[in-house]
């Protein structure tokens, strides 16, 4: 069996989409300005890559309010739980692969 | 991608995951200095206590020394407040390098599922201790402090689980042997927390 990039997710090409994804693997739900502290990126970037990520319907946004300042939440989908397993499999399927030839 | 690639993928997802989800920014030196101001409280207050012929728990409980009591919880408090302070400071300063925030997400559920046990069991001990129970002290303390890290462990590293569990079996031993309060505690709250703080300082602070 020959395993090539290919089978590598092509929403997780980016760092930042993955790593969004790994926390949202790790945790139930993240709120928006959490995310930004933790990966240390801007408020734009941030935003078009869990816009992407919507789109692929990897995840869910539910959007709330703590008093009177808006609380932006986000959650994995069961398709993009999946997709985080599928592509951390690949991973390690290249590795070995490698380590083979 | 090379294989070195995809190891170190792997390893930031495996940290971004970890960091996500735990505050791994706990300072094993502030467990070691918790654990010596805990001696240092339990010399003071030995020499409190043991002074006379009699044990505090006789004389208490027939009411001849008030003001010893008062000595007791002002160094119980003292060797708290010197604790948590310790903590926080170390635990900033290792927060500032790992790149974790202090007062974040994973932080403040560290902090609530710590403090649940800690605040229920402090204000039972309080009560208790208003209704004369004076001998529940040492191992309500024990038992609720362990509660507090088991839950509080699903935060931060878990070894803080097996340190809970410590506390806990401790505690109840204690129940069963009145009048060694004082041993319990400096135990538990001096020699486990000088001993995991070690571990946890090789472990982790590094």
């Amino acid at each position: 069996m020959n395993i090539s990039f290919d089978k590598l997710d092509k929403a997780f090409e980016n760092r930042v989409r993955l790593q969004i994804m790994s926390v949202l693997a790790a945790n139930e739900r993240y709120d928006f300005n959490s995310l930004k502290d933790l990966l240390n990126i801007t408020d734009g970037n941030l935003a078009s890559h869990l816009k992407a990520l919507e789109k692929e319907e990897y995840i869910v946004v539910h959007k709330s309010f703590l008093g009177r300042k808006p609380n932006t939440n986000y959650e994995a989908t069961a398709k993009g739980k999946q997709a985080f397993k599928d592509h951390l499999n690949t991973l390690e399927q290249l590795i070995k692969q490698q380590k083979l030839t | 991608m090379e294989e070195k690639d995809i190891q170190n993928e792997l390893a930031s997802i495996r940290s971004i995951m970890e960091r996500s989800s735990k505050f791994i920014s706990l300072s094993g030196l502030s467990g070691i200095l918790a654990g010596i101001y805990a001696l240092i409280g339990t010399f003071f207050a030995y020499r409190l206590i043991y002074k006379g012929a009699t044990r505090i728990y006789d004389s208490l409980s027939i009411g001849v020394y008030p003001d010893t009591i008062t000595y007791l919880i002002i160094i119980a408090v003292a060797v708290l407040a010197a604790s948590l302070i310790t903590g926080f400071i170390l635990s900033s300063r290792q927060a500032k390098r790992k790149g974790q925030a202090i007062w974040g997400k994973v932080s403040q559920a560290l902090f609530f599922h710590m403090a649940t046990p800690l605040v229920t069991g402090g204000l039972l001990i309080l009560i208790l201790l208003i209704r004369g129970h004076y001998g529940i002290v040492t191992p309500a303390t024990l038992i609720f402090y362990g509660l507090s890290l088991i839950s509080a462990s699903n935060f931060t590293f878990s070894d803080v689980k097996y340190l809970g569990i410590l506390e806990i079996i401790l505690g109840l031993i204690a129940a069963c042997l009145p009048g060694y309060g004082l041993l319990f505690w400096a135990i538990g709250f001096g020699v486990l927390h000088i001993i995991y703080g070690s571990m946890m300082y090789l472990k982790y602070d590094k």
